[in-house]
């Protein structure tokens, strides 16, 4: 049958509980594709070839036997590696949680392998998430398929350079500013932020806790779709998790599927766009924006004025979570311990163990965070940002009011070249001036493929932003424009990313 | 706005103990400095009639039925201690020696 690194994920699923192929086979062909290509990609920070044939061969058992499988079952998948696993170390990009073994999985872990999907490895990611480029990831950057030289997006560029060097079909992605958004629009691939309290954030180490949350990676928008519906859901185990039921996000897809948007209202974000803003991301934006007018989309203009003061509210409010969230990591209970020589005081080794276990972005979140929360500048920075955050959530109320779906580009640039933003940290912080917004009101948001960028060839990404659990709409759009896109194209986005170099050792 | 000075900085690091070389802190202070300078512009939006936003979402606190349940042994919770002695956390001294 065809090459199974190239086939998406429900294709896969269908041909394992088909018979056509075995779920170990299709394991077996993506980790050949790893040892082929990940060399030169660095997506992945752990294989776990052998844990991996082994949730296949059972996933191949149940078939044999009869049993009614999942969806997705015997389908590889690559864990962004922030969730804990009780079988893979649990890195965090980070010196400090090296080689820890997480004595519990977290809940989407845990929902993942129930389903039967075989988790191939941990990729990298920015130092607790913290990053648009995986150049804060203390074990060396990842790379874009599209071009080795250049970013893959961040914090999750691991999950979404697998999914566009076929490594993988299917990818977990955490976004707290953009970190599942960004990645997938700069690597030609789809990522979705669910509504926060979707899916459960129980073993997700912490972020920001009041804007990080899982969700779903893949190159299709049905796969998404069905890998979402695997991992979201009440949980128990964390208190901000919804007691809802999940959004119909398949169904919504395969009704998208038919390209018929008519009755749908869409606006355009005014604030999204502009200075600052590469001239092919906005020749693909406005293309976009005119297929979902020939979908039969009523398109109009939306003003959401308080957007501009998205990201200066969110570089207060996350370093301020980020800085008692990642307290913990205090060298006494787990992770790394340094400077302990017997005469040290647990103070002495705390600070150096800090010193030596965090990255630069992590010491200026931390630092920041410590400002922002000290006392005389309580009210004027943290107090402020999250009165701003009460107006950005108006604004979406307002939008939402008078349309279904809100769009922007995902981001203003192409991927940038590894390197070029590194040492300066505002710059960086521009990447996720689109995808904020939505993490600072905890609605749905996704980026879909929609071209490529006239002066870089680069992929360029629509953002599709819904209201809180209305999850669905942002499949029903997705899958619209996907199909649209194909038959314009002649195929997926990603068909026209240039062959990686295949190591033949 | 304030601005960041290096001894500010310094007293951050202290604060959220992390041990900086001087070059690091160096190089830290000025980034520090501009970030703040941009992050102060959500000064300019006329906020004092607006209630803060902390959760996106209505939250309320959880409970659940006071019973007992299966926890992490000891052991597991031991397992990836830097170190551990009879059963429990070994850490370095907790009190100066001058006290």
């Amino acid at each position: 049958m065809a090459d199974l690194t190239r086939m998406d994920a429900a294709a896969l699923a269908a041909a394992v509980a088909s018979g056509e192929t075995s779920a170990v086979e299709v394991t077996r062909a993506h980790l050949d594709r790893i040892s082929a290509v990940d060399t030169a990609v660095h997506a992945f920070l752990h294989v776990d070839a052998d844990g991996a044939i082994g949730a296949a061969e059972a996933v191949d058992v149940r078939r044999r036997r009869g049993e009614t499988l999942g969806p997705l079952a015997g389908v590889p998948l690559a864990l962004k590696d922030v969730f804990t696993t009780t079988d893979m170390p649990t890195t965090c990009g980070s010196k400090i949680l090296e080689g820890w073994r997480p004595p519990y999985d977290a809940t989407v872990t845990r929902r993942l392998r129930e389903a039967g999907i075989v988790i191939l490895g941990k990729t990298n990611l920015d130092e607790f998430a913290m990053g648009s480029s995986t150049e804060n990831s203390a074990f060396g950057p990842t790379h874009n398929p599209w071009d080795l030289d250049r970013i893959p997006g961040g914090s999750g560029g691991g999950s979404s350079a697998s999914l566009a060097s076929y490594q993988a079909p299917l990818a977990i992605g955490t976004d707290t500013g953009g970190s599942i958004r960004q990645p997938a629009a700069v690597t030609g691939t789809v990522g979705v932020k669910p509504t926060y309290g979707g899916t459960s954030r129980y073993g997700l180490v912490a972020c920001a806790s009041s804007l990080d949350q899982a969700g779903p990676c893949a190159r299709t928008v049905l796969d998404a779709a069905l890998l979402h519906e695997v991992i979201a859901g009440h949980d128990p185990m964390d208190s901000t998790s919804i007691d809802e039921p999940v959004p119909a996000v398949v169904a919504a897809a395969r009704r998208g599927a038919d390209g018929d948007l008519s009755g749908l209202r869409v606006g355009v974000v005014k604030e999204l766009g502009g200075e600052g803003y590469q001239a092919g991301v906005e020749a693909r934006f406005r293309e976009a924006v005119e297929l979902l007018g020939d979908l039969g989309a009523e398109v109009v203009e939306v003003s959401c004025p308080h957007f501009t003061y998205g990201l200066p509210a969110y570089y207060l409010i996350l370093p301020s979570e980020v800085s008692s969230n990642l307290a913990r990591f205090d060298a006494m209970r787990y992770g790394l311990r340094a400077g302990d020589d017997g005469t040290r005081s647990a103070e002495e080794v705390m600070s150096i163990t800090r010193g030596a276990g965090f990255g630069a972005e992590a010491k200026r979140r931390i630092m920041l965070g410590t400002y922002a929360l000290s006392s005389g500048y309580y009210d004027a920075y943290y107090g402020q940002a999250q009165k701003v955050r009460t107006l950005i959530a108006r604004d979406f109320g307002r939008a939402f009011g008078a349309v279904d779906v809100l769009v922007s580009p995902t981001t203003p640039t192409t991927a940038f070249p590894i390197g070029e933003r590194v040492d300066d940290p505002l710059a960086m912080y521009m990447a996720d001036l689109c995808t904020i917004p939505s993490n600072l009101a905890g609605n749905a948001a996704a980026s879909f493929p929609c071209g490529l960028a006239d002066e870089d060839d680069l992929p360029v990404g629509l953002h599709v932003m819904a209201p809180v659990l209305a999850d669905d709409r942002l499949y029903r759009v997705g899958a619209a424009v996907e199909q649209a896109f194909a038959q314009r194209w002649g195929g997926p986005l990603l068909s026209r990313a240039p062959e990686l170099e295949v190591a033949l050792s | 706005m304030p601005s960041i000075s290096r001894d500010e900085a310094a007293h951050l690091a202290r604060l959220a103990r992390l041990d900086l070389a001087p070059d690091e802190l160096d190089h830290l202070a000025g980034q520090l400095d501009a970030i703040a300078g941009y992050v102060a512009r959500v000064s300019e939006v006329a906020a004092d009639d607006i209630p803060p936003t902390s959760h996106s979402l209505p939250v309320t606190n959880v409970f659940r039925p006071d019973e007992p349940r299966a926890c992490l042994t000891a052991e597991a919770a031991l397992a990836a201690a830097p170190e551990a002695e009879d059963g429990r956390f070994r850490v370095p001294r907790i009190l100066d020696e001058e006290v």
